[in-house]
């Protein structure tokens, strides 16, 4: 399992399983609606900022999003939204699992030990960046350009590639993606969504990075 | 002074089938409450807590170390004046002074309320869109992300929709503009904005 290049023309991805699989932590009609038509609609706005611009066509996401000052200002927005909500979106389907791991196994294990003092500490600290987020974004584990485990959190679709980092784990706090089932209780959708994290992936990616 | 949750000034029931009741009651009953309960809390025994809240928005705005009370009472006060914006049986074209103002600014009101959806539909994440009078009684549209407020900038709002997916996922799921089109063509309280520009 590693990071995948996407490059130009983008598309939606596999998600992999049944929009009904990560019930009752995710809702099967908020998966079809999340997929389809927010994940859907950044692929096709990213798409349409870059028709025509063979020399940003080229480029892999990461790259694009890493070096936001050589896109042209006139889609630059549009590219960091866009190109943020693919990517970001794209990692969030593949850590979400039915029935997924309970918790980080090996390297990865020892490694959020090391830094972040316990599972459940890392556990509290990813949780409050969640809830912290005010208005729309994501809650983070990334590894830094400088090699370490991280907790962060970034605004709307922002990517942590825009800064370097190497995101392992992410969490959806728009509130397109919890609405429908929690409403304004973004705390039981924080909780519960440790009982669908693929930590296999998370530990692959993990592996892929350090 | 305590921030206030005001009332509702209609049933929560009373916007159906453009906002249910269900929408109204969460977006008043929790998130507004939870905007005034958090203001509250967080101005409490501090310079702030005998403050007109739209001093307390004007005095945090930008403050890094207050961002916590800038945002829920920024939060609390938009709220309040967004619920004032609407009225079941509104919207469409308005009247009395405010409508020749549009026409004289904007050349008339479609094409006003094309910019006012325009700036609703492309604030990205959450936010605020606006009709303000900016300094010198000039009319135009804003957006805002998050909680930010034109008092800020020295505007009068006159007018607002709120654009966080709270506002309309439960009506409208993704389609924010079908949200827009109906607060525009159903909802807008034009009495209450002809009596904000008078004053
Ligand atoms: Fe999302
Ligand atoms: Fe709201």
């Amino acid at each position: 399992m590693a990071h995948t290049k996407l490059t130009y023309p983008y598309k939606l991805p596999e998600l992999g399983f049944d929009y009904a699989a990560l019930e009752p932590s995710i809702d099967a009609r908020t998966m079809d609606i999340h997929f389809n038509k927010h994940h859907g609609g950044y692929v096709n706005k990213l798409n349409a900022a870059l028709e025509g611009r063979a020399e940003l066509q080229r480029h892999d996401l990461v790259t694009l999003l890493g070096n936001l000052d050589a896109v042209p200002e006139s889609i630059r927005q549009a590219v960091r939204n866009n190109g943020g909500g693919h990517l970001n979106h794209f990692l969030f389907w593949q850590i979400l699992k039915p029935g997924g791991a309970s918790a980080p196994q090996g390297e990865l294990r020892r490694a959020i030990e090391g830094k972040l003092g316990s599972f459940d500490a890392f556990k509290e600290e990813f949780s409050q960046a969640a809830m912290n987020r005010f208005g729309s974004g994501w809650a983070w584990l990334v590894i830094t350009a400088a090699g370490e485990l991280k907790v962060i959190s970034t605004p709307n679709q922002d990517a942590p590639s825009m800064t370097g980092d190497v995101p392992l784990l992410g969490l959806d706090v728009w509130e397109h993606a919890y609405y429908l089932h929690y409403q304004n209780r973004r705390d039981e959708y924080v909780a519960n969504f440790w009982n669908v994290v693929n930590w296999d992936v998370v530990g692959h990616f993990f592996e892929q990075h350090r | 002074m305590a921030v206030e949750l005001p009332d509702l000034l209609f049933a929560s029931d009373a916007l159906e089938p453009h906002i249910s009741a269900r929408t109204l009651e969460f977006h008043h009953g929790k998130h507004h409450k939870a905007y005034v309960d958090n203001a509250n809390k967080l101005i409490a025994d501090t310079r702030f807590e005998n403050m007109p809240l739209e001093n307390v928005i004007r005095q945090t705005a930008g403050d890094e170390a207050r961002v916590g009370i800038f945002n829920n009472a920024a939060q609390a006060w938009n709220h309040a004046f967004y619920w004032q914006c609407l009225k079941p049986g509104g919207g469409g074209a308005p009247t009395g002074a405010i409508a020749d103002k549009i026409e004289a600014e904007f050349g008339g009101y479609e094409q006003m309320m094309d910019e006012f959806k325009k700036a609703g539909a492309t604030q990205f994440g959450s936010g605020w869109a606006w009709l303000v009078l900016e300094e010198g009684n000039v009319l135009r549209v804003h957006k805002t992300a998050n909680a930010d407020c034109p008092l800020v900038y020295g505007c009068k709002p006159l007018l607002t929709v709120d654009v966080w997916e709270h506002a309309y996922y439960l009506d409208y799921q993704n389609r924010r503009p079908d949200y827009l089109a109906v607060f525009v063509e159903k909802l807008i309280n034009w009495e209450f904005v002809n009596a904000e520009f008078r004053q």
